[in-house]
């Protein structure tokens, strides 16, 4: 087989494919880019060329404006396309909308790069399809053994009793703005809750986004009204940060929650200054990350981001040849998380 | 163990003392008996377990975890129980999930040696948050921010009565209090409270509105006293049975048997617990060093030793005296301290007055002596009976006039619940000279209320509009000689502090006023302070 590193290697900007001349995700602004999803430490605007799935150019083009790229292209999952000698196909990532693993293969090798991922079910997004491979390059954003999520059902079931427990105060949840809003719109609806859940401004587009793309929210209504009492007993999701911020002055005596798997930490949420945390993560936590390893059984185990000293000595001990990329530029922005 | 668990974790991020009370109020309302008697005993400090150490707890997650990863999650989180509560590999149907009776059961009669293998099992079967929750139970001490007095207010909640009920019948009932609970819930009597060394609920006093109260009173109505600054307590010898109880009913018996081999006497005394030297009261801190304790030593006792001051009599032999108007009561006090010839227990003095205008003077200018440090005088109704609660006119407490100093905001940190959006927890600062002359702030108190909902928006603009660095939650204000904002703090008291960097530690401090008009290099030098030390 050929060396790995040939066909992608680290680079500053990124994962770089030399044979392809193409990047993963990349952190600067290049030429030609594959996107994994549309977070934005992994879909940064002013490629020269972009490809990825149709809905992470929506998201892209939703946040940055039509003039994101140069051009684009999409790609659906599961369908290989040729580009110089490489051969390119996207599988679901189970993270977001759109979010898809980077498949690569040159010659006899094989790379496939996750982006972030989750195992568990995830009514807003086409769930993990695990490919075998050379190389799996990983995130370990929750690369300790600490991190066990747990059912998000149980979490939601928290929240809403919260709310019958404290029927004259506003839940605040921080959610971030792509992929973990609409989940927890989403998980709410499935867990009963039919009322009107109120949204901060800045969700409006995304949301529109997920149901253009089939995804049902049900009632929403943007969080704006001139009366206090109106929130009296009611869910508001805002992205993480509004929650301290003075815009949440309008709601009477509110309980701020914040859906994060960082919410697993006691001291994270107390920090915070969270009242109910919700252990509720669009990333693998440490089952997911070494189960799919286990899974995938890749010759070789890339870690691209986070915690990754645990994932490390965790492939050590079960004798799975692993490494480091140490790339810079991703989950800069914890709330995500 | 799940809704107990979920209790305890929810409490522990909740602030509000309301919030706390509907979670616990509503715990109570869904658990079964017995369940909800031994959380209501875990709560209240009725229940303490030290079966673990952390020493087990470590050898144990590292029989079942690689030690570089529960180092490396260690490091992570900072809290051993925390981190083996989920670190722990489940093992789920290895073990039936325990209930929590179940585990409290089994502690109850468990031998040392056996309780290593009980948790073990027990925490294969459960899942992370009842982990944390199993072995903050078994490692003594919840620190849920949960007092016993709150968790007999939210039980007094679930039954819709009040507190002063469940408090005088509390030390007549046991975990896992079933029988109080079936009263509660309206499906028997009221137990009995009449059970020889119980408490007997207390009577407080309201503050004198010194604008609109005197035109209205006649001063020969009233009898006033010193009101001392230790804590009241309630001193119980009933047919051989001592107790001592805060005003909230806790029992503090344990921590005092110094002062319970002194209560020879036969009946109930409404008091003031002091620590008292050479026939004088020690500053507050003295009796803070014996406070919050399981137990004394014989030194602790030698060094601070406790002492009652008494105001009222309860119970004379086995005669309840509560229903006699305070004269006749104060009387029957007078003959019964004397009786009772004890080195630790002496009266109350009354302060004899004609006018509302001599007890304003004293009160300004106590005496020498322990006036000196009383927090204010009492006034008390001679035909006053002696009613459980705050009854409205028969008792008032007028307080000294506060300290005062002005300080420079330094920190502001943000509140929670209904103040989660505003920087509402002040510390502020006095100028010091250090040792090349140069004046620096240095940090003398914190004070979170005090100020109305317009005056902390106010500050709140200032804060963002003048942060200087954030850590977290807090900020750190600018605040130098040409620019801060000054406060006037108020306080009831100042003791020396090896814990401040100041040395000074204020007790009760609130803000009294903003003043936006001070610069801020004219407010208080620390040396105001430390003179404060000589008047208190």
């Amino acid at each position: 087989m050929i060396k790995p590193e040939t066909l992608l290697c680290p680079s500053p900007a990124g994962l770089y494919c030399p044979p392809g001349d193409f990047y993963v995700d990349p952190t600067r602004p290049v030429a030609r880019a594959v996107i994994t999803h549309g977070h934005s430490d992994h879909a940064r605007s002013g490629h020269g060329a972009v490809l990825a799935t149709v809905e992470t150019l929506a998201i892209m083009e939703a946040r940055y404006g039509a003039e994101f790229a140069g051009q684009t292209q999409i790609l659906a999952y599961g369908t290989p396309i040729q580009h110089k000698d490489v051969e390119i196909v996207l599988q679901p990532a189970g993270h977001i909308l759109g979010s898809a693993q980077a498949v690569v293969r040159w010659k006899d090798c094989r790379i496939v790069v996750s982006g972030d991922y989750k195992r568990r079910r995830d009514p807003t997004c086409v769930p993990f399809v695990p490919v075998p491979c050379d190389v799996f390059v990983s995130e370990a954003t929750f690369g300790l053994p600490v991190f066990r999520h747990p059912d998000d059902r149980e979490e939601i079931a928290k929240l809403l009793r919260s709310v019958a427990q404290f029927p004259g105060r506003t839940h605040l949840v921080g959610a971030y703005a792509l992929g973990k809003a609409q989940r927890i719109i989403c998980l709410l609806r499935e867990a009963g809750y039919g009322d009107t859940i109120y949204i901060h401004g800045a969700l409006q587009r995304l949301n529109d986004l997920y149901e253009s793309f089939g995804v049902a929210l049900g009632p929403l209504a943007p969080a704006t009204t001139e009366r206090k009492k109106d929130f009296e007993g009611a869910i508001v999701i805002a992205p993480p940060s509004a929650v301290a911020d003075r815009w949440a002055r309008r709601f009477p005596d509110p309980v701020a929650a914040f859906a994060s798997g960082w919410m697993r930490v006691r001291a994270r949420a107390r920090q915070r200054g969270v009242e109910l945390p919700l252990v509720i993560s669009d990333h693998a936590d440490w089952d997911e990350l070494t189960t799919t390893v286990k899974e995938v059984n890749p010759g070789e185990l890339w870690v691209t981001h986070g915690e990754e000293e645990a994932l490390l000595r965790w492939a050590h001990l079960e004798g799975v040849k692993a490494r480091a990329l140490s790339l810079v530029g991703y989950n800069d922005d914890e709330e995500e998380a | 163990m799940r809704a107990f668990a979920h209790l305890l974790d929810r409490l522990s991020f909740t602030p509000s003392r309301n919030a706390k009370l509907v979670l616990v109020r509503d715990y109570l309302r869904e658990a079964p008996d017995p369940e909800r008697g031994w959380a209501l005993a875990a709560l209240t400090g009725a229940l303490a377990f030290s079966a673990a150490k952390p020493a087990f707890i470590r050898k144990a997650i590292e029989e079942r975890c690689d030690p570089e990863l529960f180092k490396l999650s260690y490091d992570y989180v900072g809290d051993l129980a925390e981190t083996v509560a989920l670190i722990w590999p489940a093992r789920r149907g290895a073990n039936r999930e325990p209930e929590f009776s179940e585990v409290i059961e089994a502690l109850r009669i468990a031998s040392r040696g056996q309780v290593q293998s009980l948790l073990e099992g027990w925490l294969d079967a459960l899942d992370a948050n009842e982990r944390w929750a199993l072995l903050k139970l078994v490692t003594g001490g919840l620190r849920v921010g949960v007092s016993a007095r709150l968790a007999k207010q939210a039980a007094a909640d679930m039954g819709g009565v009040d507190v002063s009920e469940v408090e005088e019948v509390w030390h007549t009932q046991s975990p896992p209090y079933e029988d109080l609970f079936a009263w509660l819930e309206k499906r028997s009597e009221k137990p009995s409270p009449d059970a020889p060394g119980r408490f007997r609920p207390v009577m407080l006093a309201q503050a004198i509105d010194e604008e609109t109260d005197f035109a209205k009173f006649d001063p020969s109505d009233y009898a006033a006293e010193w009101k001392w600054d230790g804590i009241r307590v309630q001193a119980v010898n009933e047919r051989g049975i001592k107790r001592l109880y805060t005003r909230t009913a806790d029992d503090i018996s344990h921590a005092f048997p110094d002062m319970l081999d002194a209560m020879s006497f036969e009946g109930v005394i409404d008091g003031e617990l002091l620590v008292m030297r050479e026939g004088r009261v020690a500053p507050f801190g003295d009796l803070q060093q014996r406070l919050n304790r399981k137990t004394a030593d014989a030194k602790l006792m030698a060094k601070y030793p406790a002492f009652i001051r008494a105001y009222d009599l309860l119970l004379d032999g086995t005669n309840d005296l509560r229903h006699l108007p305070f004269r006749q009561r104060r009387a029957r006090l007078e003959s019964f301290v004397g009786e009772a010839h004890s080195l630790r227990i002496d009266l109350s003095p009354l302060q004899s007055f004609e006018t509302w205008e001599e007890l304003r003077a004293l009160r300004a200018h106590p005496p020498e002596g322990d006036p000196k440090s009383a927090e204010g005088l009492m006034l008390k109704r001679w035909d006053s009976i002696y009613e459980a609660g705050r009854p409205k006119g028969p008792w008032f407490k007028w307080k000294r006039d506060p300290f005062l100093i002005d300080a420079v905001l330094m920190y502001a940190q943000r509140g929670h619940g209904k103040r989660s959006s505003f920087y509402s927890d002040y510390t502020f600062g006095v100028w010091r000279e250090d040792e090349e002359g140069t004046r620096a702030l240095t940090p003398v108190g914190k004070a979170y209320f005090g100020f109305t909902d317009e005056e902390l928006r106010q500050v709140d603009k200032f804060v963002r509009d003048n942060t200087v660095e954030r850590f977290g939650p807090v900020r750190s204000v600018r605040a130098d000689k040409d620019f801060g904002l000054v406060m006037e703090v108020a306080f009831e008291g100042l003791q020396r502090s090896a814990r401040h960097k100041s040395g000074v530690a204020m007790r009760f401090p609130r803000i009294s006023r903003l003043r936006w008009d001070k610069p801020a290099r004219e407010a208080d030098e620390l040396q105001t302070l430390e003179k404060m030390l000589e008047r208190d």
